[in-house]
């Protein structure tokens, strides 16, 4: 496993846990009516509460707080039915009212897990410590000016689920399928886009590195890091860093770090370090929020079945590999493309058509697959018409890609282009007769024994009918002429 | 419980106020003062009464989540000190 | 003098609905009073064109018998209010040249109900403060003076302009708020009606806020009626404020001279607080003999945590001030000091320069208390402290239907008299600070002369959301104190 390095002094562990904060799906934030939809002008999405105008006060959005819920309970974690608001108290340009309202020592969601399948089919169980909702600050823009630093609160006030994880995770491979699972989980709730580029997902990291079996040593959080890649990469560097502390006999101090994703390495951030105090309090504006087992029930009946359950299913009904049905359910649009063309097909048939075929076409073309030029109920009809010996499978590879340039129904290319399989054993016997007899060197050849050479009269007769003669009829037929 | 110097520095500094020298003293003991009469609390026994968690007990109200706010720049700028270009300006900061 | 300023709110309420007068004359009345009384330094902000704009459409409104509750009435607005437009500071430089985009939920009900607004009074920074000193606009006079004596006395605070101009005949009513007495103690102070309602009755939303937990606005004014009248304008349910009460308003003046025959009146024998001037007990002792002649029933009750409220409230007070005022830091609105040093060295020297020292002080103390470590020790102390209070009162309402107490361990003081000891400031807040620990309803009634010729007041307590008996009672009080003392108003013209 590659979590154990080996330094110069023998083997190292990492030990690793995340900090993801993950955007809620809403269309207004968590205390104001401002919206929260990405890349508006600056300040456009800024109510007087968010700006923190003098007597401005917070009041709750309540599909946040459902969100929150729903999101606990796909994470098969603890709901409370009462917890507080705290305040954060910092000073920064972003956050306008020199506090974020979060939960610090009650949160709404307690603990829970998320299961990892790697690469090696075999999986690992990840424990969530606790999801809780908090503010979003502002954008500082740095680059905008010399010696001025420019303050958007477009952000400010959107709805976050800080969720943590125990530090369960053993190496960057895991910690990449964490988010990766974790990522697939929000979206089949609809709680989060996970869009990292947009920031909709970011995670803090917390790695340490210990001797196999030994207690945990000291931790650095890596904050803030936006793509899957960097998170693996901010591990690797930070890890290696340490061990070389601590096999140079020097000690790793805990503190901040950040990743620079242009050197790939990550620094400490001193800045954000000095005396850190922030003065948590219960938010007297807000009440503590509390609701009902009745209500967290009625949430749960309108979960969706959720991927590991999905793949479970794929795997037992449909025969699917592990493999396979993992990559299926990674996103909820392909599983449900996949399942309505497997509907009364042969899965194993289907999958392998829309993991190699449709998946290549969709790359190249940079589409997602719900844009696919191909939909769901022709992708499977292509796949009938060769069961009935329609089209071979060779032709069917041309009728897909025609499919995928024009979006017409396989039927109706194959008419189009007369590409309509030929059955008819007198057409195919006059080709093979043709064939026979304008290579009688050949023929002689055969029958003296080299029988490989059946594979170049097929060859020949498949050539006669542009590919469309069906070949067991072809085969049947030479067989038969040649040693008759 | 009093105060030194050097803690009204930092608690100074914590809330972003700016104290000169020779004004840290004068403030602790001040400070102090007002300390030592609030300690006369510790003759309260609170080792099992819970903390007033809301002066009146009634339900936290929920907001639909509808946009009713924003979409007014104009309004959240105009009295800043400093803006450009739609942004609040503040001196750089160095991260 | 325009006889006009010395109608009582109900009484040119009625007037001017009877068409006596018109709303454009009693504003202009008032406008005149307030330009005469600049001596005062009750205002921050007078709004003459403003409160002949609002009159005008009242009188519209009024021939056509479309008046509100307030139609037409004149009022002076604390300026810890944010009015739309209109320079709104909380008596603090660093809300330097601060007109807000929007109006406060208290004063957008005033207007609605068609009152007046006359102007923004001036009061302790960010309601900080006994006695009106710590304002940045300087400090507000006390109309009264000792008979023979020319000497200043503060109005109390933090509610003091408002206060002043209440007594001054400035205008027939004001708002204040009220986080440990800033409505009571001032009222007290100038022999006007102050009321702090429940916590949760009148919306926060855009008020300044000092203390979120204690904070709530209020009526002052110069009879128990119109304290009444104001009330029940000022308060209702707000879905902008999270702790603002989904309760149904009541008519106020309607029990109002029910009497208090009947009624169990509480008093707490803590409430004697040690070294308080003889002048005061005698003076709580005759109010008690009027409630009994009037028919109440007197009760002994004891409120065992009372001399721990004050402490308890030196704690959580600054720690929410200290949370509350870091949104002003110069990035958004109001002062920025930028002396071309780095972003640290704004906020240090916008909030070092902006605030005064006893708002610096409380922002302080506020730091400190909710700093690593010493949470526990006070912060979370003082709001289980805040528990036992408010059970005190629970238990007492069990007894009795209210309370009666002093409002103040003494009368008016002078300017300085307690700038150099902030505890010996601080007690002046010791009988009307229990009350908004535990939420309650307070209301101070203008009942006599101190020996010196000062107003002193008593304070009625009452179960949360019985604004309707704390009045009741209040009225009583009035009528058997007949209290027709007025300052000479030496002020006219002395600016
Ligand atoms: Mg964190
Ligand atoms: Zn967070």
């Amino acid at each position: 496993m590659s979590g154990i390095i080996q330094g110069t002094t023998g083997p190292w562990e990492m030990v690793i846990g995340m900090e993801v904060h993950a955007q809620v799906t809403s269309n207004s934030k968590l205390f104001s009516g401002a919206a929260t939809a990405f890349g508006a002008a600056p300040n456009s999405q800024v109510s007087l509460v968010d700006a923190a105008m003098p007597g401005m006060l917070p009041v709750i959005n309540k599909v946040c707080v459902e969100q929150a819920v729903r999101t606990g309970l796909g994470l098969k974690a603890q709901i409370n039915l009462r917890s507080v608001f705290d305040r954060k108290n910092y000073f920064y340009p972003d956050l306008p009212q020199g506090y974020q309202i979060s939960q610090y020592l009650q949160p709404v969601v307690g603990a829970g897990k998320v299961v990892l399948d790697m690469e090696d089919g075999e999986t690992r169980e990840v424990g969530i410590t606790r999801l809780h909702l908090e503010q979003d600050a502002g954008k500082s823009v740095h680059d905008q000016h010399p010696d001025l630093t420019y303050v958007d609160l477009n952000r400010a006030g959107v709805a976050l689920m800080e969720i943590v994880s125990e530090p369960d995770i053993r190496s960057p491979e895991e910690a990449a399928a964490y988010l990766r699972k974790l990522r697939t989980i929000l979206r089949y709730l609809g709680t989060c886009d996970g869009n990292m580029e947009e920031g909709s997902m970011r995670a803090d990291v917390n790695v340490s590195v210990r001797r196999p079996g030994e207690p945990y040593g000291t931790r650095c959080e890596i904050k803030n890091v936006n793509s899957v890649r960097f998170v693996q990469q901010a591990i690797q560097y930070e890890a290696r860093r340490q061990i070389d502390v601590l096999e140079d006999g020097g000690t790793v101090v805990q503190e901040t770090r950040l990743f620079d994703s242009r050197k790939g390495e990550t620094r400490s951030m001193r800045s954000k370090e000095e005396a850190h105090d922030y003065r948590y309090f219960p938010d007297p504006d807000l009440l503590p929020l509390e609701f009902t087992q009745d209500w967290v029930d009625a949430i749960a009946a309108t979960l969706p079945e959720l991927p590991d359950d999905r793949r479970a299913r794929l795997v037992t009904e449909l025969g699917l590999s592990t493999y396979d049905a993992g990559v299926l359910v990674a996103e909820r649009e392909i599983a449900d493309f996949f399942e309505e063309a497997a509907h009364g097909r042969d899965a194993k048939t289907v999958a392998n058509w829309i993991m190699g075929d449709l998946f290549g076409a969709l790359n190249k073309a940079g589409l997602e697959i719900s844009q696919s030029p191909v939909s769901a109920p022709h992708l499977g009809a292509l796949i009938d018409l060769i069961a009935d010996d329609t089209i071979s499978g060779r032709i069917a590879k041309d009728v897909f890609d025609e499919m995928f340039k024009t979006g017409k129904a396989p039927e109706v290319v194959v008419e189009e282009k007369g590409l309509r399989q030929v059955t008819d054993s007198g057409a195919i016997e006059a080709l093979v007769d043709a064939v026979l007899g304008a290579n009688p060197a050949k023929v002689e050849e055969y029958r003296a024994g080299k029988d490989k050479l059946l594979g170049f009269f097929v060859g020949q007769v498949m050539k006669g009918s542009e590919g469309k003669a069906n070949p067991k009829i072809v085969n049947e037929l030479l067989l038969r002429k040649l040693t008759g | 419980m009093s105060l030194d110097k050097a803690t009204v520095a930092r608690i100074a500094r914590l809330a972003r106020i700016a104290m000169r020298e020779d004004d840290l003293e004068p403030m602790a003991s001040e400070l102090s003062g007002i300390l030592k009469w609030i300690e006369q609390l510790d003759q309260v026994d609170t080792a099992d009464v819970p903390p007033m968690t809301s002066v009146v007990a009634h339900p936290l109200h929920w907001r639909e989540d509808t946009i009713s706010d924003g979409n007014r720049p104009g309004d959240v700028l105009a009295n800043a000190p400093e803006d450009a270009e739609g942004y609040f300006v503040v001196p750089k900061v160095v991260e | 003098m325009s006889e006009l300023t010395q109608l009582t709110l109900a009484d040119a309420r009625a007037r001017l609905r009877a068409g006596e007068f018109s709303a454009k004359e009693l504003a202009e009345a008032h406008v005149a009073a307030i330009e005469d009384a600049r001596a005062l330094n009750a205002f921050v902000s007078e709004t003459a064109e403003r409160a002949l704009k609002d009159a005008a459409r009242a009188d519209a409104r009024l021939v056509k018998g479309e008046g509100g509750a307030l139609e037409g009435i004149p009022l002076a607005i604390k300026d810890l209010f944010c009015t739309k437009g209109i320079l709104s500071t909380a008596a603090s430089h660093i809300l330097d040249g601060f007109k807000p985009p929007y109006e406060s939920t208290v004063t957008e009900n005033l207007w609605r109900a068609g009152a007046v607004m006359l102007g923004k009074t001036n009061m302790d920074e960010f309601a900080m403060g006994s006695s009106n000193e710590t304002s940045y606009y300087g400090p507000v006079l006390n109309p009264w003076r000792r008979p023979g004596d020319n000497r200043n006395l503060v109005p109390g605070g933090s509610s003091g302009g408002s206060a002043a101009a209440v007594a001054a005949h400035l205008c027939l009513g004001a708002t204040g708020t009220d986080t440990g007495g800033s409505i009571r103690q001032p009222a007290a102070f100038t022999g006007t009606v102050g009321l702090k309602p429940t916590y949760g009755r009148c919306s926060r939303w855009g008020i300044v806020a000092f203390a979120s937990s204690l904070d709530q606005a209020g009526p002052m004014t110069r009879t128990v009626r119109d304290a009444a009248i104001m009330l029940g304008a000022m308060a209702g349910h707000d879905p902008k404020d999270s702790t603002s009460v989904d309760m149904p308003v009541p008519d106020y003046e309607a029990a109002l001279e029910d009497g208090v025959r009947g009624l169990r009146i509480g008093i707490p024998a803590e409430y004697r607080v040690d070294g308080a001037p003889e002048e005061i007990t005698a003076f709580w002792e005759q109010g008690i003999g009027w409630l009994r002649d009037a028919g109440a029933e007197i009760v002994e009750v004891s409120l065992p945590h009372t001399r721990y409220a004050l402490p308890a409230y030196y704690i959580v007070a600054p720690a929410e001030a200290s949370s509350n005022l870091a949104r002003y830091d110069g990035v958004r609105y109001g002062l920025r000091v930028d002396d071309g040093g780095d972003l640290t060295a704004m906020y240090e020297q916008t909030r070092a320069r902006g605030f005064g020292a006893e708002v610096r002080r409380r922002v302080l103390i506020g730091t400190y208390v909710l700093s690593a470590g010493y949470y526990d020790a006070y912060y979370l102390k003082a709001q289980k402290i805040r528990t036992l209070i408010a059970d005190d009162f629970k238990k007492a309402w069990e007894k009795v239907d209210a309370l009666l107490t002093p409002t103040t361990p003494e009368a008016a003081f002078g300017p300085g008299d307690k700038s150099d000891d902030p505890v010996a400031m601080y007690l002046n807040d010791v009988l009307t600070v229990p009350a908004n620990m535990a939420g309650l309803p307070g209301l101070s009634v203008p009942a006599g002369l101190s020996p010196q010729g000062l107003p002193l007041g008593l304070q009625v307590v009452g179960r949360a959301f019985d604004e309707e008996t704390v009045l009741r009672v209040g009225r009583a009080l009035e009528r058997a104190a007949a209290f027709k003392a007025s300052p000479a108003p030496w002020w006219r013209g002395a600016a």
